[in-house]
């Protein structure tokens, strides 16, 4: 069975109805990209799945619990973090207070000291500055904060909104390299990227997103070569 | 000389207590995000606790402020669930109308309870006088300012060092946010309201103790001037609202005793004549911050 399987989804905001009943799977260890135009829908399906927005109909299972009658803050703990678009770091508190803000919801000392370590060594520049307050990091720092933090709950499956957005293209392959390497620790990777050719490279399969609805899906690899894909999303 | 000196030590009794309440609305605005009008009144209800309890009931006085601090944070938990949780979702002015209604609904009961007429609390902090630099400080004032001073920082500490504390700041700046970190914002916003209705609370038996009376629109004006001293110190900053506190209430006891005669009446007004000057001049207040989020 899935790790995470979403059925016959519908969101609304308001009158306005973004999704149109999607369904798609996610298994565990696989890395899957949503890939689609701006206002696809994207961010709403994460959004629906972490609990930030309700479903109008249709269920989100994730190892065979019900996700869309849950409160968003019981979520993290059933092992889902999420890498919210615009990262969305707390800007007044240091570093090392947002990542100890990812494990919230853990209890044992000991091992959220060892996550930090860990969280560290992935990411040295964090912890140089770890007394910085995070509002003054740089873009690039700030996505890394925001990735350190959710993997500060030691998440089986983790949700990354546009991970590259504004980042300059050597930090944007780092960020890329930093995923795959996420993914490789197994940790599975739902996706979300503007930057189509990337998110393409490091998936498994993908889905891509038009005004609500899913339009094609398939393995990353057949994707990139898909005509249809190379004219929307590859610019080719 | 001596006189001055006087002045200076009603001043900061004053501001200390006004400090303590300015901290309640300060935490409440700085994670609610809502303006909790009533929050004043609650200082009037607890300095009719002090009366009920020791006054009326004869239990014994420390019980009695135990009491107090337990019923104002008590009533702050009600509100909040009662009046304030189901219009989370709400705009920020029907919530802010609510505030005004709940202030009017606390006065109104204290009439109801107690009539129009002023109640006399009993001198119940009896402490002899200290000798600070030849001038003879009453021993209330310095229980005043001890309670106010370890109460700063134990909240400073508290919230830069506990994980509620820490999940306080965080639902502040980002309730969606907070959400994904496992937080659950609207038990984290109840504990605020009971902190700051708790802080009320004891400022509520600092304020019986030193002016031994109350009655029902004691809390109002109160209530207004302690908002203005956090708006002035920077609204959502503590250390803010301990300055903006202490600030107010030296102008007013200044004003009171230095204007010429006409014009000392108007000392309660002299405050916000200063705080819209500053507003002028710093919008954010004193400590206020800007939002320095990147996006
Ligand atoms: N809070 C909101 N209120 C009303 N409509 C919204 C809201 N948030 C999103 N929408 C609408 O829902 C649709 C999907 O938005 P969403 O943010 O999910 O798109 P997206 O695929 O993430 O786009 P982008 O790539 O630009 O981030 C859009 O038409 C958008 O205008
Ligand atoms: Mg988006």
């Amino acid at each position: 069975m899935a790790m995470l399987t979403i059925n016959d989804l519908h969101v609304y905001y308001g009158v306005i109805q973004a999704i149109k009943g999607i369904s798609f799977e996610v298994n565990e260890g696989e890395v899957i990209a949503l890939i689609g135009a701006n206002g696809a829908g994207k961010t709403t399906i994460l959004h629906t799945i972490t609990g930030l927005i309700a479903a109008r109909s249709g269920s989100i299972i994730f190892q065979g619990q019900k996700l869309t009658k849950t409160p968003a803050h019981r979520i993290v703990k059933m092992g889902i973090a999420h890498v919210p678009e615009g990262r969305r770091i707390f800007s007044h508190l240091t570093v090392y207070e947002n990542l100890q803000l990812g494990a919230y919801t853990r209890g044992d000392k000991a091992e959220i000291e060892a996550s930090l370590e860990t969280v560290y060594r992935r990411f040295p520049r964090l912890k140089e500055r770890k007394n910085q307050v995070a509002g003054t990091l740089s873009g690039g720092e700030q996505q890394m904060l925001a990735i350190g933090r959710a993997l500060m709950s030691r998440p089986k499956l983790i949700l990354m909104d546009e991970p590259s957005m504004g980042l300059s293209p050597i930090l944007v392959s780092e960020i890329f390299d930093i995923i795959k390497s996420i993914s490789e620790g197994g940790t599975t990777v739902l996706l979300v990227e503007q930057n189509a050719k990337k998110a393409l490279t490091i998936a498994d399969r993908a889905y891509v997103l038009e005004t609500g609805k899913i339009v094609l899906s398939g393995n990353a690899q057949d994707l990139i070569n898909d005509e249809s894909v190379k004219k929307a999303y590859l610019g080719e | 000389m001596q006189q001055f000196i006087m002045t200076l030590i009603d001043g900061i009794n004053l501001g200390s207590v006004y400090a303590l309440v300015a901290l309640g609305y300060t935490m409440v605005y700085g994670i609610a995000k809502m303006l909790n009008f009533a929050h004043g009144d609650i200082i009037m209800v607890g300095a009719y606790t002090i009366v009920v309890f020791i006054t009326r009931l004869s239990i014994s006085v420390p019980l009695a402020m135990i009491l107090c601090v337990a019923f104002c944070a008590l009533l702050g938990f009600v509100v909040e669930k009662l009046a304030y949780k189901p219009l989370r979702h709400a705009t920020p002015l029907s919530v802010l109308i609510t505030a005004i209604g709940v202030s009017y609904l606390l006065q109104n009961l204290a009439l109801l309870i107690f009539g129009t007429n002023r109640q006399f609390i009993v001198r119940f902090i009896d402490v002899g006088n200290f000798n600070l630099f030849g001038v003879s400080v009453s021993g209330i004032s310095v229980i005043i300012w001890v309670t106010t001073i370890v109460i700063m920082i134990g909240l400073y500490t508290f919230i830069k060092k506990t994980k509620l504390g820490r999940a306080m700041l965080a639902v502040s700046e980002d309730k969606g946010a907070a959400q994904l970190m496992g937080i659950n914002v609207n038990r984290t916003i109840s504990i605020t309201f009971v902190i700051g209705s708790a802080l009320a609370g004891v400022a509520s038996i600092l304020y019986s103790a030193k002016y031994l009376n109350v009655d029902p629109y004691t809390g109002s004006l109160f209530g207004i001037k302690a908002f203005a001293a956090a708006v002035f110190g920077g609204i959502g900053s503590i250390p803010g609202a301990m300055i903006g506190g202490l600030l107010i209430g030296l102008i007013e006891a200044l004003t009171a005793s230095y204007l010429p005669f006409n014009l000392n009446a108007a000392s309660d007004g002299f405050a916000f004549v200063i705080l819209i000057i500053m507003l002028v001049l710093k919008p954010t207040g004193l400590l206020g911050k800007k939002n320095t989020e990147k996006v």
